[in-house]
């Protein structure tokens, strides 16, 4: 039940972690220095540190200004407090979470009727002055400081690069840590009346149960700034402080100082030893401590950049943000006792745990009374539980170290798996590549040789169009002759000019015979010219006779036609035949032709 | 994290070896172009020679700088800027090379009457741009006095740009036995000479700039 109602205070870490942590870390990320990884591990290992460590003191001040002893109250306040913060920042109000929580405690007050210590009030509100101011001044300081430091060493502006990142990193741990210190009483400081009467035994440390508090504020805190903080970083961050690495640091640093003087108990005794008033130690806001530091330098510049409408801003913000925190938390009180019946307080008149009105209260009772109020008291103490988590923890922390141990073993196994996996899939990839362009050349190897074949093709029906060209053209001769003939038995009187025209005609075709032989012989000459070449190399006794009759025979043309083409009788190409076979010592069963296309 | 201030220790060594390396080719270019006009042939080969080296040095120093600023994200906010100074910086170097490099091509002829002027105004370049490599060096350690530095830069550039336009005019008027070639040839050179000022210009006001936004 603590849990859930704690949930709201959680809530509220988690947004001042994701809001507050770029003040820290903002330029420095922003403007790339230093990685968001470093930063967000750096800034959530000090926050925890500074809220358990030097947590109560602002815890104590906001249980002076009103101390919410029942957990619903509790709840409600922080509730009304996210709600005012988150609603402000949407409307683009200036709004800090301390004024916000402040607020929203004096509604609580107002609801329960418990009075407000206006003392208290009074510290809480010159704080919200004086912190930014005080950051002015700090940072003026450090950066004359650091000018003077500068001038005097001549560092070389690379190496100064490199000192800044480690200034910038060192600076941010302890902003991280003063922002955990100083602003953790805004998240979980209402319920620090409701904690749990518990101790916890860590082994090398114990917490009791207000520290525990502050450990699950710093954590919720770490979460805000792990989860969201990197977003607002990038924007918020840069635009709020476009400064160069030397002013980021000092600005940085003097915001630091301004929240860790305000949460620092020590320091506040040591005030007190010295006889100076004790510092008030008042949750402050981070997101002002750092404007006032700008601010400061701005000043220091010559004062052309401040831009008064912010310092406006700031002042509004005072005035505007505990009003609607106290009017929110005030109605948010009223509708939860009234509709869920929660108890939002214990006693709201007499007897709350609290210094102050326990003072109060006791300045207008008989003494036997005061004794009985403060031994109620001490009875609650003297009922805290301690719990050795020693073990459990040591146990827990193995555990999880050998899971993690497992995890990675099992990550880096997988890593590898995947690793190979990808290796297999690229040399799949390179090999379908491979051969996709090795079909690919294939392909146009084919498609070569197919033209190259369909080229042959178109050349040898040309060449057999000649060649019977050329035996019609022998046909028309031996008629040619056969006409002669004729006309010679006929005596001169019968002969008559038809006959002679006919001639003639005859003649005339014939005339174009050499012609094309000769295209005939190039056309064998160009279609054969690899055929020839494996000829001689195969047969290098042949004759050009014989060559021509072998090309003839590839063309797979009868003896007739070849007789008809070389002007010689068939018997002739008959004996040529034999001839050329004896030559090529082809056996009897072999067909000339068919050997011969084979070459 | 833990190595950057090695890091940055030996990026501010580089710088400086880079810077070295500019200032050894500002020399080389001045001998280099003296020797030409004086007519020290082989001298002026060595120097050429030397020149081609430093600058191929010069660059690959030049990049490697790139590199580590890159690499380690170094002086993020104004890493461009110095990134450019060193480009422009290297800009010197690459003008002198290219000067003694087309000397050694084109050979011009140069009349004995306006030797002289032409010795002077390579003394006045060079000085120029002997002048901005402190500057450079300085702005990295005392940013302040870098502006005291800039004044001699501007002061030799000036002067180098008045002789120039002397020289032009001396050759174009003057010199009526030379061909209108030849007049425009030299007038070419006299440009080239000037070019390196120019270049040592251009860096002396990006380094006042770069004062100025840093000490913002």
């Amino acid at each position: 039940m603590f849990l859930f109602f704690l949930s709201s205070g959680l809530f509220l870490g988690w947004t001042l972690g994701a809001n507050d942590a770029s003040n820290v870390f903002g330029s420095a990320v922003g403007s790339k220095l230093i990685r968001f990884k470093q930063a967000a591990i750096i800034a959530s290992i000090f926050v925890i540190l500074g809220a358990v460590m030097q947590g109560s003191g602002g815890a104590q001040t906001l249980g002076k200004l009103g101390s919410v002893d029942a957990l619903g109250g509790a709840f409600t306040v922080a509730l009304a407090a996210g709600v005012s913060v988150f609603w402000m920042t949407k409307l683009k109000l200036p709004v800090s979470t301390s004024q916000a929580i402040v607020g929203a405690i004096i509604g609580w007050n107002f609801f329960t009727g418990n009075p407000t210590d206006y003392n208290s009030l009074t510290k809480i509100v010159t704080t919200w002055v004086s912190g930014p101011i005080l950051g002015g001044i700090f940072a003026v300081l450090l950066f004359l400081l650091l000018r003077f430091i500068l001038q005097k060493s001549k560092i070389h502006l690379i190496k100064l690069d490199g000192y800044i990142k480690y200034g910038l990193l060192i600076a941010g741990a302890f902003g991280s840590y003063s922002l955990g210190a100083n602003n953790i009483a805004n998240v979980v400081g209402v319920f620090v009346p409701s904690a749990p009467n518990i101790t916890v035994d860590f082994g090398l440390f114990v917490l009791n149960g207000t520290q525990l508090l502050f450990l699950a504020g710093g954590v919720s805190i770490a979460v805000g700034i792990i989860t969201y903080s990197k977003k607002v970083m990038m924007t918020v961050g840069d635009s709020l402080m476009k400064l160069n690495a030397e002013t980021a640091l000092v600005v940085v640093l003097a915001h630091s100082l301004v929240l860790f003087v305000f949460s620092s108990q020590n320091l506040s005794d040591f005030f007190v030893n010295i006889g100076l008033p004790p510092i008030p130690l008042v949750p402050v806001s981070s997101s002002q401590a750092i404007v006032g530091s700008i601010i400061g330098i701005g000043i220091l510049k010559g004062g052309k950049n401040i831009q008064l409408n912010v310092i406006g801003k700031i002042g509004l913000g005072w005035m505007v943000t505990p009003i609607i925190a106290g009017l929110i938390a005030f109605f948010a009180l009223f509708f939860m006792s009234n509709v869920f019946n929660l108890k939002v307080s214990q006693n709201t008149s007499k007897f709350i745990k609290g210094d102050v009105v326990v003072k109060e209260e006791v300045k207008g009772i008989a003494d036997d009374t005061k004794t009985k109020v403060i031994k109620k008291f001490e009875a609650v103490t003297e009922a805290t539980k301690t719990i050795t988590i020693y073990k459990p923890v040591t146990i827990t922390v193995i555990i999880f170290l050998m899971l993690l141990i497992a995890y990675q073993m099992y990550t880096i196994s997988k890593l590898k798996k995947k690793d190979k996996i990808e290796e297999y899939q690229e040399n799949i990839e390179r090999y379908n590549t491979q051969q996709i362009i090795l079909e690919n050349e294939l392909r146009m190897t084919n498609d070569a040789n197919l033209k190259l074949e369909k080229e042959i093709d178109g050349k040898e029906n040309e060449l057999k169009k000649i060649a019977l060209g050329m035996i019609r053209k022998n046909e028309i001769l031996s008629k040619l002759k056969a006409g002669i003939e004729n006309l010679k038995l006929k005596s001169e009187s019968e002969i008559k000019y038809s006959d002679l025209n006919n001639l003639k005609i005859v003649i005339i075709e014939n005339l174009s015979i050499d012609k094309e032989r000769k295209s005939f012989d190039k056309f064998i000459k160009e279609i054969n010219n690899s055929f020839y070449r494996n000829l001689e190399k195969k047969y290098p006794g042949l004759t050009e006779g014989e060559k021509k009759l072998c090309s003839l025979l590839r063309l797979k043309l009868s003896s007739k036609e070849i007789a008809s083409i070389l002007n010689i009788t068939p018997k002739s190409v008959e004996v040529s035949r034999y001839r050329l076979r004896k030559k090529m010592n082809f056996k009897k069963d072999d067909k000339l032709s068919k050997e011969i296309r084979k070459l | 994290m833990i190595n950057i201030l090695k890091t940055s220790k030996s990026v501010a060594l580089t710088i400086d070896e880079f810077f070295d390396k500019i200032d050894l080719g500002i020399l080389n270019f001045k001998k280099g172009a003296n020797n030409y006009i004086n007519g020290n042939s082989a001298e002026f080969d060595q120097n050429l020679k030397t020149i081609n080296i430093l600058e191929i040095e010069a660059d690959t120093i030049k990049r490697k700088i790139e590199n580590e600023f890159y690499l380690h994200s170094l002086m993020p906010n104004y890493s461009s800027d110095i990134l450019n100074l060193i480009e422009s910086v290297d800009d010197i170097i690459d003008k002198s090379k290219d000067i003694l490099n087309q000397f050694d091509v084109e050979t011009p002829h140069m009349p004995e009457l306006i030797k002289k002027d032409y010795l002077e105004l390579v003394s006045l370049s060079s000085k120029s741009a002997e002048n901005v490599i402190p500057a450079a060096r300085i702005f990295f350690t005392s940013p302040d006095e870098v502006k005291d530095k800039i004044q001699k830069v501007l002061f030799y550039n000036r002067e180098a740009d008045v002789l120039s336009n002397n020289i032009k005019r001396k050759i174009f008027q003057e010199f009526e036995s030379l061909q209108l070639s030849e007049k425009i040839h030299l007038r070419y050179f006299t440009l080239h000479i000037e070019q390196v000022s120019d270049a040592a210009k251009i860096v002396a006001h990006l380094l006042s700039s770069l004062v100025i936004k840093i000490k913002m």
